[in-house]
């Protein structure tokens, strides 16, 4: 009996800390990164690039949001904040102080960390639902106060000026859509390599447990209310960059769209809907409602841009039907569970 | 032999009711103390006093010297009491090693040291075939051992454990009680609260009783036993409690 035990160790010791993923994985990643890489040349039209920018921008969105909802287990409502603070520091960097919109980045990256801690020190003590009143409430508040700034451009927002001497350092790229869809897929590959990372490392795991039972968490040594703000501020870091990026992409900020509380649910929906707490879950997402939003205002015009809300309504509510999970859960606890274990 | 914890004077009141009422008592290096007490006596919210899972209102908690009344959870986890919950708290979408991959990171950053350490917890509490399973699989029996490992891979000094055995079936009861045991022999404390007074007697160098919150004894798991105020705790006799 004790050394069936031993030998039971000495076998579980010898497996791999994280499983090999399985061939067809490694397969759909392989297909899916040559995919990605040579898209531009396999479709050539301006629409077709525009859709992929927009997927990958709300794929890195989406991720963002699941850093601090799938694994923190905080429900954000005004995830919105960090995508506007992205958007308009770089933005007002370059047309107040002609600063290149690469510093704009890594500065709104900062000011939306502090935000994040700013926000999150108070609520994020508390358990329940304070954290997404919270959130709620001060993306509007936002919203409202941008929208009265007149340095800021106040409602009639800011257009940032056209400069075609070096595209990559004012981050403007006129002739095509190519460059835009690399910056895209590289920021996108980045977070999404970074989440990767986290959910193997102890911070990460520390997360998923304090998701689950905050209390379990203390009981081994967790500073639960520090790790929900850290994961907060590296949510909110993630969300600018998007934001930078999609300023820089249309040139145009409206803070009637870009802080807008439908960004905000938009990014809950896709990650809900591809599996919140996953690693693709949010990318999943952002690949099935955003072509689903863009052709929805193709065949049906202005008034498409109901429809779309209907039929993601449709999906949210399958998806809690039968998957509350959300879709990729199907394929991920395949992975997850090791064929080691007896049953 | 030394006083690796000393509870003096705990008191917690929600409002007119009085949870823990002035509750003194001390755990020796390398004993197993047992907690015993009906219903509602205050054991549980004790062990939140103690692990700082709630606000006391009086009284001061000493770990090995150091006050530690008052710190937050993690900080007193840090220091090395482990506990495990009367309502099962396990990670229910973590596998069985992840969960307890969790303790273990509270001693080291790094991944493989963390998941041989919590192997090794998992092998020691007899769950190491279960390990590639996700915790809400498991049966009460297995989660209370699962409970454990994830507490014991903090490498602790002092484990509270809160009904062990309770709502676990009777042939799974022996298994758990060895595990305490041979805890003991590794030299590591055992605060344990249990229903089961025969294998509190059995296990228990010593034994404190409590009854509506109040400390009613303190000793030798024989001295208990035949304490009046025990004796009319547990019977309800008539005979009138000091």
């Amino acid at each position: 009996m004790a050394s069936d035990r031993a030998r039971m160790l000495e076998v579980a010791r010898s497996e791999r800390v994280w499983p090999r993923p399985p061939v067809w994985a490694i397969g759909v990643g392989v297909v899916g990164a040559a995919f990605l890489l040579a898209y531009p040349f396999l479709f050539k039209t301006p629409f077709s690039h525009h859709l992929m920018i927009l997927i990958l921008l709300y794929a890195l969105m989406a991720q963002s949001w699941n850093v601090v909802a799938g694994l923190s287990g905080q429900i954000s409502l005004g995830h919105a904040i960090f995508f506007g603070i992205g958007a308009y520091s770089s933005t007002v960097l370059f047309i107040k102080f002609g600063i290149t919109p690469w510093i704009g980045l890594l500065v709104g990256m900062a000011i939306s960390a502090l935000a994040a801690v700013a926000i999150g020190v108070p609520t994020l003590r508390l358990r329940g639902h304070y954290f997404a009143i919270a959130t709620l409430l001060i993306g509007s508040s936002v919203q409202i106060i941008v929208q009265r700034w007149d340095w800021v451009g106040a409602a009639s927002g800011l257009y940032i000026p056209i400069n075609r001497t070096a595209p990559w350092y004012y981050l403007q790229f006129h002739t095509s859509k190519v460059p835009y869809y690399y910056l895209a897929l590289g920021a996108a590959a980045l977070a999404y390599l970074a989440v990767w990372y986290i959910r193997r490392s102890r911070f990460g795991f520390r997360l998923q447990a304090l998701r689950d039972e905050p209390d379990a968490a203390a009981s081994l040594g967790i500073a639960v209310a520090r790790h929900k703000v850290m994961a907060f501020m590296i949510s909110a870091a993630m969300m600018s960059v998007a934001g930078t990026f999609y300023g820089q992409y249309v040139l145009v900020l409206d803070p009637e769209r870009l802080l807008s509380a439908d960004i905000s649910i938009i990014v809950l929906l896709m990650t809900v809907l591809g599996g919140s707490g996953t690693l693709w879950g949010p990318a999943l997402g952002a690949a099935i409602l955003i072509p689903l939003s863009e052709y929805s205002r193709i065949w049906f015009g202005g008034t498409g841009r109901t429809i779309d809300l209907i039929v993601y309504g449709l999906l949210i509510l399958a998806v809690c039907i039968w998957r509350p999970s959300g879709i990729l859960s199907l394929f991920e606890e395949r992975i997850r569970r090791r064929s080691g274990g007896t049953s | 032999m030394s006083a690796l914890l000393d509870v003096k004077g705990v008191t917690k009141r929600y409002g007119g009711l009085t949870a823990n009422s002035d509750i003194t008592f001390d755990v020796n290096q390398g004993e197993i103390l047992g907690i015993i007490g009906p219903n509602g006596a205050g054991k549980s919210t004790l062990f939140d006093l103690i692990t700082g899972f709630q606000a006391l209102d009086a009284g001061q908690v000493v770990l090995d010297g150091h006050d530690i009344t008052g710190l937050r959870p993690d900080k007193i986890a840090s220091r090395g009491v482990a506990r495990t919950f009367q309502k099962l708290k396990p990670f229910p979408d973590l596998t069985v090693t992840e969960n307890v991959i969790v303790g273990a990171l509270a001693r080291t950053a790094d991944m493989k040291l963390a998941r041989d350490a919590a192997l090794e917890a998992l092998a020691f509490v007899d769950l190491l075939e279960k390990r590639n399973h996700f915790a809400r699989e498991l049966s009460t029996g297995q989660r209370k051992r699962l409970e454990l490992a994830r507490g014991l891979a903090m490498k602790p000094r002092i484990v509270l454990m809160d009904e062990v055995t309770g709502g676990v079936d009777q042939r799974t009861i022996p298994g758990l009680v060895d595990l305490v045991l041979e805890l003991k022999r590794q030299g590591v404390t055992i605060v344990t609260i249990e229903h089961n007074m025969q294998v509190m007697m059995r296990i228990c160098d010593r034994i404190l009783a409590l009854y509506a919150g109040r400390r009613i004894a303190f000793g030798k798991p024989d001295e208990v036993r035949q304490d009046p105020a025990v004796v009319d705790a547990y019977l309800g006799t008539t005979t009138h409690a000091a």
